[in-house]
């Protein structure tokens, strides 16, 4: 229905036809009426602007995220040993954000970078989490039958899963088999293991949802009518279903990459995600953490979690946001 | 009802096994070489083979798998042939690490675990349910809008950082409250219920931040969907107190979706707080399975991966139990 509207344009010189708004088109007026709305995407963009732009801007700065400054002007080397010394724990104009107690890294560079990673971490493991939920959702409410009752039952065992525990000890086990493959460089190995553990844990909720779509889109006049033209099944689901559930599909992805942004974060904090010296924001925290740093330099957990509060949050509000505008049901009345 | 009950608890015997066979053909085919774990760090060849006969890795997967069930069923003896020791019943192994017998270790571990749950969730049940139902019946005044406000950003406080500055704060700055870890020695507190309360409060905070603002939400959309209904307008009309309409009537029918909320939480909270542990250092089932994680301990990770699912699957049973006792619209069949 909602391709139908954009599909045909009106031949030329025929007077200009009244069509109808599709769903997305809709929803994008509705969105950018909303202050809120407009203020979290903007903050959205700037950060994953800051996290593409982490080489240009560190090399502005003249900092790199690995580089140790452990010199005795740096950091304190007698009344607690490794802590920055106040011109350096603060942001200055030669360290931005500062430096890290310890190793006396660059604070900016490494929350720079670590945005890549934490960023990329939680976009490709919400990528394939929808592809897997999507595809196997539809799959179910379409063909109905024995189909639908292995993957439904599918979708009750992986929900049975304790989630967090059972990504937590497998990200070590697919860490030690990746470290050998021939690809195991840089931040490969955290970022793939991560992002197929969260990725194939977190599909079974939005397969439900939309499971439970397709069970009534089936039902609609427009399915039988492609059904008649005797349109086959793959291009029945991709053609016809999917850009049906398209909307609710949006909604559960935008609220998933701020799921999986703190996921990274949990994960890695625990020592089991992203380690260093690869920075992301969760390693950041396990790192504030260690040691209890965080004890003598607040500043130093600060960074990170003003970072991930703020992503998360206006990832979370522009969820709200999409979520209102697709269904005006939900809406905050 | 019983034939029911008979039912649920059929399947749910059937998920489990389900879920013990997956997780333990999960870690049976890591690449983690426990034998090798096990047996130290000096070991030759010959000991990591004695080290996997004794720990019965040598065996075909399904022996192991049915070694490893029929411990459900009644005691089994553990080691190499000539030098077993005996595994009480129900057993669930013994640890690679210490030698320890599983089912203490999670016997000792799961009292700290309930201490952190049940004061969390009545924080969070308390304050979630009652704000958001004092969102919703002030909806869109200013006690709403700030209680919205305040929810949208709780959501998005991961509980590494809430844990970690409320540490900061009222232990390390304002020097209010003891450090978790440093004076819990028993889960229940010896020193009587207001230590275990002083003890444990920063802990069921850093939980129940992020939950009640969940349940604020959750709350505050279901009552006021509840007080648009027909019966509602009906309680109005007849010129029942405000009161009654909004407990009696509103509250038993808008609540039931909260009751599910928080089975499912509850059920998913008693396989471990695993970050809350792990910040607070409070040796529960979530600390020990991040350590049993890290050091490859199969039998423990195994052992609280299939607790959790256990308590999560009660969980469920135990939901639509309730639903039929507190929705007069539910009916089991």
């Amino acid at each position: 229905m909602s391709t139908a509207a954009t599909a045909t344009a009106p031949p030329e010189g025929a007077p200009k036809l009244v069509t109808g708004r599709s769903l997305l088109g809709t929803a994008w007026m509705r969105i950018r009426r909303s202050k809120i709305a407009m203020v979290s995407l903007a903050i959205v963009i700037l950060m994953v602007l800051f996290a593409l732009l982490a080489p240009v801007l560190t090399a502005i700065e003249g900092q790199n995220p690995d580089a140790t400054n452990t010199g005795p002007d740096v950091l304190d080397a007698f009344e607690n040993p490794g802590l920055p010394l106040p011109g350096y724990m603060f942001p200055s104009a030669e360290h931005w954000l500062g430096v890290e107690p310890g190793l006396g890294r660059d604070l900016f560079a490494r929350l720079a970078y670590g945005a890549q990673v934490s960023l990329i971490i939680a976009l490709l493991s919400t990528i394939v989490s929808v592809i897997l939920g999507t595809v196997l959702g539809a799959a179910a409410g379409y063909f109905g039958g024995k189909i639908d009752s292995v993957i439904s039952r599918l979708i009750d065992l992986f929900l049975a899963f304790p989630h967090l525990l059972l990504v937590l000890s497998i990200a070590p086990i697919l860490q030690s088999r990746l470290k050998d493959s021939p690809l195991a460089q840089g931040s490969f190995v955290p970022i793939t293991s991560l992002v197929v553990v969260l990725g194939f844990f977190g599909w079974a909720y939005l397969a439900r949802i939309v499971r439970g779509q397709v069970l009534s889109i089936r039902e609609q006049e427009y399915i039988e009518a492609a059904r008649s033209f005797g349109t086959s099944h793959l291009s029945m689901i991709l053609k016809q279903i999917i850009p049906n559930v398209a909307g609710v599909v949006l909604v559960y992805a935008t609220m998933m990459i701020p799921t999986n942004i703190t996921a990274e974060a949990a994960l890695s904090f625990l020592g089991v995600g992203v380690k260093d010296p690869t920075p992301s924001w969760g390693q950041m925290l396990n790192a504030a953490q260690q040691g209890n740093w965080y004890l003598n330099d607040p500043w130093f957990l600060a960074v990170p979690s003003i970072a991930l509060i703020i992503t998360v949050l206006a990832f979370n509000l522009l969820g709200d946001a999409v979520r209102d505008a697709l269904d005006p049901k939900s809406s905050r009345n | 009802m019983i034939a029911f009950l008979l039912r649920r608890l059929g399947a749910m015997l059937l998920l489990l096994i389900v879920v013990s066979f997956i997780t333990f053909s999960l870690f049976h085919f890591g690449p983690a070489d426990p034998a090798s774990a096990a047996c130290g760090q000096e070991c030759t060849p010959d000991r990591v083979e004695q080290a996997r006969i004794a720990l019965g890795l040598d065996k075909p997967f399904f022996v192991q798998y049915l070694t490893y069930m029929s411990g459900f069923i009644m005691p089994r003896m553990i080691g190499a042939p000539g030098a077993e020791s005996a595994c009480a019943w129900p057993c669930l192994g013994k640890s690679f690490q210490t030698n320890e017998n599983v089912t203490d270790m999670i016997a000792n571990a799961l009292p700290f675990t309930l201490s952190i749950a049940i004061g969390a969730v009545v924080l969070w049940t308390i304050a979630g349910v009652g704000l958001g139902l004092l969102a919703a019946m002030r909806k869109g005044k200013a006690a709403d809008r700030i209680i919205v406000g305040g929810a949208s950003v709780g959501v998005s406080l991961p509980i590494p950082v809430t844990g970690l500055v409320l540490l900061l704060v009222f232990v390390g700055i304002l020097h209010v409250l003891p450090f978790t870890s440093n004076s819990i020695n028993s889960p229940f507190g010896a020193a009587g219920p207001w230590a275990w309360v002083l003890n444990y409060l920063l802990p069921w905070l850093a939980i129940a931040i992020l939950f009640s603002a969940q349940y604020i939400r959750v709350t505050r959309s279901n009552m006021i969907e509840t007080f648009n209904e027909d019966f509602m307008r009906t309680a109005r009309a007849k010129g029942l107190a405000r009161r009654s309409i909004v407990f009696k009537h509103g509250v038993r029918a808008g609540i039931t979706p909260v009751v599910t909320m928080l089975g499912m939480d509850i059920g998913g909270l008693l396989g471990g707080a695993v970050l809350t542990e792990q910040i607070f250092s409070v040796p529960g089932l979530g600390f020990t399975a991040v350590h049993a994680a890290t050091s490859g301990d199969l039998p423990v990770t195994m052992a609280i991966t299939m607790l959790a699912a256990f308590f999560i699957i009660v969980a469920s049973v135990v939901v639509d139990l309730v639903y039929a006792a507190i929705d007069p619209r539910v009916r089991i069949n």
